[in-house]
């Protein structure tokens, strides 16, 4: 323990990083750059989450980490160890107790409270990077508000797919102002995203920061005879039975067998312990 | 004949200069556009015409001059206007076409997606309207309706050009800047672009400025011509005028420098 | 009177060729009303189309008056000469110049166009003149680049009588034509002094001359006294 700071990160860049968090509540969606750190774990492994998650946890934080909804991947076990290791903090995989959890890719279905806050790992924060390369440009769009190129991108979604086929990293626009990439959620976690709790985004390779204060209108860009669709597989889940969940897909056998689970593990279970069950659950628990 | 006097230019250009530090790009040019008048620019390569069609439409920032604009009866002046409502104009009422296509036209875009970028920019949020006027421009500018999924990258040289044209005029502007339209294209491609570009000039009343080094092609749009040599205007004047009976020396040179035209 | 020319004077500087100053017209007056016809006459290089050229602002005068309408074409701005044009001054040069690819129809039809006659109205009266000049209707979707001379000079003078310009300026324009399209083209001119309109014309085929002319005015009368 005695070999680290508290959090591995040392109080200067810690200050830095909160700085360019505190900037990013006071302008929701803006794009704060940061000097962002070498990380003890490789790019595209959520070291901006993790640099965020560092200058944000207490001595006193419950830290929880999913990664696709679940606490027990591989990507999600090694940064929960992380700051077990540094900053000694308790860890969780209970939404509900923890004080700080940092995601990759959803949101968790139970609503967040105020007082926590949910730390995204972001690959690409520049949501019109894809047809625009220029960052110079795009910094200039984003300040000029011109968003055309964004509706750009959907359109040619609805050109080659006949409906919006976006179904991931959907577009938003933050309070009427900033357009914003969420993420790689799925676009079902985009109504979710106006919730009580702080919502912090820390890109490492691209070295920016954004965030949304609690209770931000965030808005998912659509087109008027193109309504967006915040949908999901028609399906409740196998194991809890859970009808409102976003699902992942298991492939079960040789012979196309598949199942649909909450991708939300601790949801999933926590169900499970309440008696609520699903079509497979039984030979489960067998 | 209708009184020209109460009719004011749609662009006002005074004194506009720029240089490349000690060398010249061009300077003090000053000239009046009138609705509905296509004015060519000529001269050799460096001759300025580039530069000063830069300044002009607000990509390059002249060192001293203005460049007023007619914003519903008041000349205002471009170069002092915040940035935002420049680049306003250069979605509504401006238009830019490069000469080469690629650099007007988004290459990993559909056609359609092209042609809908400007409309969608000043906030068409209709998928099916966005769509139908895509469709109508492809066939102003003569694209068969079946390509407007494809990208521009599949389509030729001439193709480009013509879509590049249907980006810029969907939205009716009012003022357009062509740099070398019909530069690198075959020369039936380039009779059918000038066509198409005479008809639309005349169908939308527009006014244009258009910079190039072929004498035949100003001949054939333009009504008025300015010769630039070394970033300074040296002739202007009517465009059969200029070319018939030139007056400068240079002009004078350059005439007789091409084939009959 | 629609056409009012006074003292007027040309002359060319060559600036490549040492500055040379070759003066070409001095002192030219003409003037013609409305409804009449006025030939100019001369020999081959006395000045009739650089008179005509001069009279269209197609050169530009050194000195002296071109009053056409209300517009003096030796001052004026090249926008009011571009209106002249439009509305007011039309000119059946001997070279068909347009736009290659465009139809025949359009090509004719264009003049009218442009002072913002109706399409449908503009086609029906570019058929007439084509119908007329009997320029088959199998030519007329077709662009006149590829035509032969007569043909090219016969949808040159529909599109030239197009518009019912107040003033025409007409360059041999029955040179090349067979006896009927000929008789059809002085019928048009005829038709257009009957209307009202000042015609300047070079008309080298005596017989029409004589036919549609008032008057003639020779300029060998206008060149500039040799130097010595």
């Amino acid at each position: 323990m005695s070999e680290y700071n508290f959090a591995y990160l040392d109080e200067q860049t810690k200050r830095m990083i909160r700085r360019a968090i505190l900037k990013g509540l006071a302008i929701p969606g803006y794009q704060v750059p940061f000097a962002s750190r070498e990380m003890p774990m490789p790019y595209g492994w959520g070291t901006g989450g993790v640099q965020v998650s560092a200058a944000t946890l207490t001595p006193d934080d419950t830290f929880k980490v999913i990664d696709q909804g679940a606490d027990d991947t591989t990507n999600a076990v090694s940064i929960r160890k992380f700051f077990e290791k540094t900053g000694g903090v308790a860890v969780t995989e209970r939404t509900a107790e923890a004080t700080v959890i940092q995601t990759r890719h959803r949101i968790p279905e139970e609503p967040l409270k105020e007082g926590q806050v949910l730390v995204y790992q972001v690959p690409i924060p520049e949501p019109l990077r894809f047809l625009e390369p220029s960052e110079v440009e795009t910094r200039k769009m984003h300040a000029l508000e011109e968003y055309g190129l964004m509706h750009v991108k959907l359109y040619e979604d609805i050109s080659r797919h006949g409906h919006i086929s976006t179904a991931y990293a959907y577009p938003v626009k933050v309070e009427g102002r900033y357009v914003m990439d969420p993420s790689p959620i799925p676009k079902f976690d985009n109504p979710k995203m106006e919730m009580a709790a702080i919502q912090l985004f820390g890109a490492g390779r691209e070295q920016r920061i954004y965030a949304l204060p609690p209770h931000t209108q965030v808005v998912s860009l659509d087109f008027e005879d193109h309504p967006f669709d915040p949908s999901k597989a028609a399906h409740p889940c196998d194991m809890c039975g859970a009808g409102d969940s976003y699902l992942d897909e298991v492939i079960v056998d040789d012979r196309g067998g598949r199942m649909f689970v909450c991708s939300d593990t601790d949801y999933c279970r926590a169900r499970r312990e309440a008696g609520h069950r699903g079509r497979l659950a039984a030979e489960e628990m067998a | 004949m209708k009184d020209l006097g109460v009719m004011q230019p749609l662009l006002r250009v005074e004194g506009l200069s720029r240089s490349y530090g000690s060398r010249i790009g061009c300077a003090d040019v000053s000239f009046d556009l009138w609705p509905g008048e296509v004015m060519g620019i000529v001269g050799e390569s460096g001759s300025g015409k580039t530069t000063l069609l830069n300044c002009l439409a607000g990509q390059l920032e002249p060192d001293g001059g203005a460049v007023l604009f007619d914003q519903g009866g008041v000349l205002v002046d471009t170069v002092t206007m915040p940035e935002p409502q420049r680049r306003r104009l250069g979605r509504t009422d401006w238009a830019f076409v490069h000469q080469h296509a690629h650099q007007g036209l988004r290459m990993n875009v559909s056609a359609g997606g092209n042609v809908g970028e400007r409309l969608m920019a000043v906030g068409a949020r209709h998928y099916g309207d966005i769509r139908d006027q895509a469709l109508d421009w492809l066939g102003r500018v003569e694209i068969a309706g079946d390509r407007i999924d494809d990208r521009p990258s599949a389509f030729s040289g001439g193709m480009r050009q013509r879509l590049q044209i249907a980006r810029n005029l969907v939205t009716g502007p009012r003022l357009v800047f062509m740099d070398e339209p019909t530069g690198g294209l075959d020369v039936s491609v380039q009779a059918r672009l000038l066509d198409l570009l005479r008809g639309l000039v005349r169908e939308m009343g527009l006014s244009a400025v258009i910079v190039t080094h072929d004498l035949a092609v100003v001949r054939l749009l333009a009504d008025r011509l300015m010769v630039m040599k070394d970033g300074h205007v040296v002739e202007t004047g009517l465009t059969d005028q200029v070319l018939d009976d030139p007056q400068h020396g240079y002009t004078q040179l350059l005439v007789s420098s091409v084939l009959q035209v | 009177m629609m056409i009012r020319i006074e003292n007027l004077s040309k002359t060319f500087t060559l600036h490549n060729q040492g500055g040379a100053v070759i003066p070409v017209m001095e002192g030219a007056e003409l003037t013609v009303e409305k409804g009449e016809c006025v030939a100019l006459t001369g020999a081959s290089g006395a000045g009739k189309s650089t008179l005509m050229r001069m009279i269209y602002g197609n050169y530009l005068a050194a000195s002296g008056h071109i009053r056409v309408g209300g517009t003096d074409v030796a001052a004026a701005d090249p926008r009011e000469i571009l209106q002249l044009r439009r509305e007011v001054l039309g000119y059946v040069s001997q070279f068909l110049r347009v736009v290659p690819r465009v139809p025949v129809l359009d090509v004719v039809a264009e003049p009218l166009r442009t002072v913002g006659v109706p399409g449908e109205r503009a086609r029906r009266r570019a058929e007439e003149l084509l119908r007329r000049l009997n320029v088959p209707e199998t030519l007329w979707t077709l662009s006149p680049t590829t035509f032969s001379g007569g043909e090219q000079q016969r949808v040159n003078i529909a599109r030239g009588f197009a518009h019912d310009y107040p003033a025409l300026l007409l360059d041999e324009p029955t040179a090349s034509l067979d006896a009927r399209n000929r008789d059809v083209v002085l019928s048009l001119i005829e038709e257009a002094k009957a209307r009202g309109a000042a015609i300047v014309g070079i008309f080298h085929d005596e017989a029409a001359r004589d036919r549609v002319c008032d008057r003639v005015v020779d300029v060998t009368g206008f060149s500039p006294a040799r130097a010595a």
